[in-house]
């Protein structure tokens, strides 16, 4: 018997997912619909005018991000758990920790990614001059990759549980909210043409330190939920 | 140990020997499943443990992992993936395969024919013999299998029975969860009965 | 080393009978303490020359502020201990802790806003201390949320004990974030508002709070920890012939 290193076990279970997701991409259009439809509630149920929107644009762009990503959590382990492939996946010898990092890495691919693709075009649409664009799709990017860690663990465990989906929301939000401050307030000092380095630095230390230590407590939280 | 309000396996022990089979027999709800989730390291009893070559299994958790083949009761299959992928993913997960293993275990369960199909478009015993089919190709010494011959037709049953007793010829152990399991064989399973 | 006594302390029957003994050594200097301080506070400390008798307040919400916090460091070390060495009296400990954590943590909100009204002429301002404490009280209500949702027990203790681990990681960043935050937005007035320097007329009555406050939750959580074992061991032997008694 050849067993399989766990590099390639990881890119196996990356791959896997991302099938999974091309299969039923409708499915995975929703969080970014959500993610355009609540950056449209704003302008409807504020001032339409661009130059006050951009006053509350950072605000704007990481509430949507942040709730679009919520729902998108949805796809990260409830099916797995649902037809016991998630047991099986607990059962293969490999280490969970990885396992559980390459699947958060999957469902960053689907979810985050696309949300900081689609950045440039709803940014536009508040009011985020040119310049400051750039500036909004790394804030998102690295917003998006802590929520995804973040969620990964609130997601594992509210695995089966009924109503679900509202626990993980408040369960997860709260831990969101460090990277809400310095996500949104890099955007705004980026539209004010100032530097966002600060910022988006503590913004990336964040997401190394997520990417650290949401695995293994996602891995405990799979193996509880499993009980 | 306590599963909700009840509690369940007290004091019931057992062992399995290389090349023997050990069913598991007990009414609904004496705890066959949690028995099996328990050996297989899913669940922690509250008491006791589980031992694999003089070791306890909870020590070196990923290599029992590696040494055991777990059937549950659900076919733990994704049913976008076709059955020729989803084997492809699973085993592959434990050992690098070839696509001519793959098809020869679809061949001997009787899935050649629906190997590009979706699992979501399979029947039920087609499923449960793809199933099957992940176990017998994880090359693992000990199988846990949780009733294997649920939605199988008299066939496909004795194709299980089949793939145990050939299990067993090269030296395998297995423990069985099941009701009216058919005759494996070359083997006499070793019965064990769980109080209600 | 012989850990029998360790055992033989967190099992249920034992635990339960002492921890009914200590509750009145925690209830009754708490009592005292906090009738002490209030006296002290209300009564003979001078008014702040700034803020005027609203200061008084502060005797009832630093203090307040101050067992939330600690109660969930209580909460979440009982709950590393259950998880780490699987001992069930931890996992209590921390179900009980958790209600009362959060109610300090609402008399916090709750002060402070009182507090606010004579000073900023609002009943709430997103100061940095306020601020932290609601979102303290959102990291609570997610904890004991988890823990209702899910119906084993087992599964339930475990879960949200990991939760209140990773609520505890998050605590510091949670803190800092937030004091960052407050520092970009608000006056310098209300900063200072906060933190006044203390004479120490005013400073006893402050700490004879605090204690009191302390042991009032030692007190609390002894007896709801009698009835988390009472929930958990409803079945038990043991309990049927203590209660019989």
């Amino acid at each position: 018997m050849n067993p399989t290193g766990i590099l390639g076990a990881a890119w196996l279970a990356y791959r896997r997912d991302l099938l999974l997701a091309l299969r039923h991409w409708g499915q995975v259009a929703q969080p970014l619909i959500f993610f355009v439809m609540i950056t449209t509630l704003f302008p409807l149920a504020l001032d339409p005018e661009l130059a006050e929107l951009r006053r509350i644009a950072a605000g704007i762009l990481w509430v949507a991000a942040l709730l679009a990503s919520l729902l998108g959590l949805e796809l990260l382990f409830r099916s797995d758990h649902a037809d016991g492939t998630l047991e099986q996946m607990l059962l293969c010898g490999q280490p969970l920790t990885i396992l559980a990092l390459a699947k958060g890495l999957a469902h960053w691919t689907v979810c985050g990614l696309p949300i900081v693709l689609l950045t440039p075009f709803v940014a536009t649409g508040i009011g985020v001059p040119f310049e400051a664009v750039g500036t909004a799709m790394k804030s998102l990017a690295l917003g998006t990759g802590i929520l995804s860690a973040l969620g990964a663990i609130g997601s594992a465990l509210t695995l089966g549980l009924r109503r679900g989906s509202l626990l993980l929301g408040l369960l997860v939000l709260p831990l969101a909210m460090p990277a809400l401050i310095f996500g949104a307030r890099a955007i705004d000092l980026s539209i004010h043409g100032d530097s966002a380095r600060g910022p988006l630095l503590l913004l990336a230390a964040m997401l190394v330190l997520a990417l650290t230590l949401a695995p293994p407590a996602v891995a405990a939280a799979l193996r509880i939920s499993a009980e | 140990m306590w599963r909700g309000e009840r509690q369940v396996l007290a004091g019931v022990s057992l062992s399995v020997a290389a090349g023997e089979c050990v069913h598991v027999l007990g009414a609904n709800g004496s705890g066959k499943t949690t028995l099996l989730r328990v050996i297989a390291g899913l669940l922690t009893p509250e008491q006791g443990t589980v031992e694999w070559g003089g070791q306890a299994t909870r020590k070196r958790r990923d290599e029992w992992f590696a040494t055991i083949g777990y059937l549950a009761h659900s076919d733990a299959l994704k049913p976008e993936l076709t059955a020729r992928e989803n084997l492809a993913f699973d085993v592959g997960l434990r050992r690098r395969i070839h696509d001519q293993e793959i098809g020869a275990a679809l061949g001997e369960v009787g899935l050649a024919h629906a190997q590009n199909q979706p699992a979501g478009f399979l029947s039920a015993g087609q499923r449960r013999r793809l199933a099957m089919a992940r176990v017998t190709l994880a090359a693992a010494p000990f199988w846990i299998l949780d009733e294997p011959y649920t939605n199988l037709d008299s066939a496909g049953a004795a194709l299980v029975a089949g793939l145990l007793g050939r299990h067993l010829d090269a030296g395998g152990a297995a423990l069985v969860a099941a009701h009216q399991p058919p005759t494996i064989p070359h083997h006499v399973p070793r019965r064990v009965e769980l109080p209600s | 080393m012989n850990w029998t006594w360790l055992h033989k302390l967190v099992s249920p029957p034992h635990a339960y009978r002492i921890a009914g003994r200590l509750t009145p050594w925690f209830g009754w200097p708490a009592f005292v303490l906090i009738a002490v301080g209030l006296f002290g506070g209300v009564v003979l400390a001078p008014a702040d020359y700034q803020q005027g008798d609203a200061f008084r307040i502060v005797y009832v919400h630093a203090p307040s502020a101050w067992l939330s916090m600690l109660v969930y460091g209580t909460m979440a070390a009982a709950a590393a201990v259950g998880l780490i060495w699987r001992i069930k009296l931890a996992h209590a400990v921390a179900a009980a802790s958790a209600p009362i954590g959060a109610s300090f943590t609402v008399l916090a909100l709750a002060t402070g806003s009182i507090w606010g009204k004579p000073m900023w002429g609002t009943w709430w301002v997103w100061d940095a201390r306020l601020t932290s404490e609601l979102l303290l009280l959102f990291l609570y209500a997610g904890v004991m949320a988890l823990r209702s949702s899910i119906d084993d027990r087992d599964r339930a203790d475990r879960a949200s004990a990991l939760l209140a681990i990773v609520g505890i990681v998050n605590l510091p960043i949670i803190h800092y974030s937030v004091n960052w935050w407050n520092t970009l937005h608000q006056a310098s007035t209300l900063t200072r508002i906060g933190k006044p320097s203390m004479a120490g007329d005013m400073l006893w009555p402050l700490l004879t709070m605090l204690l009191g406050f302390t042991l009032y939750f030692g007190a609390v959580l002894l007896v709801r920890l009698r009835g988390e074992i009472l929930l958990r061991e409803r079945d038990a032997s043991w309990l049927r012939s203590v209660l019989a008694r």
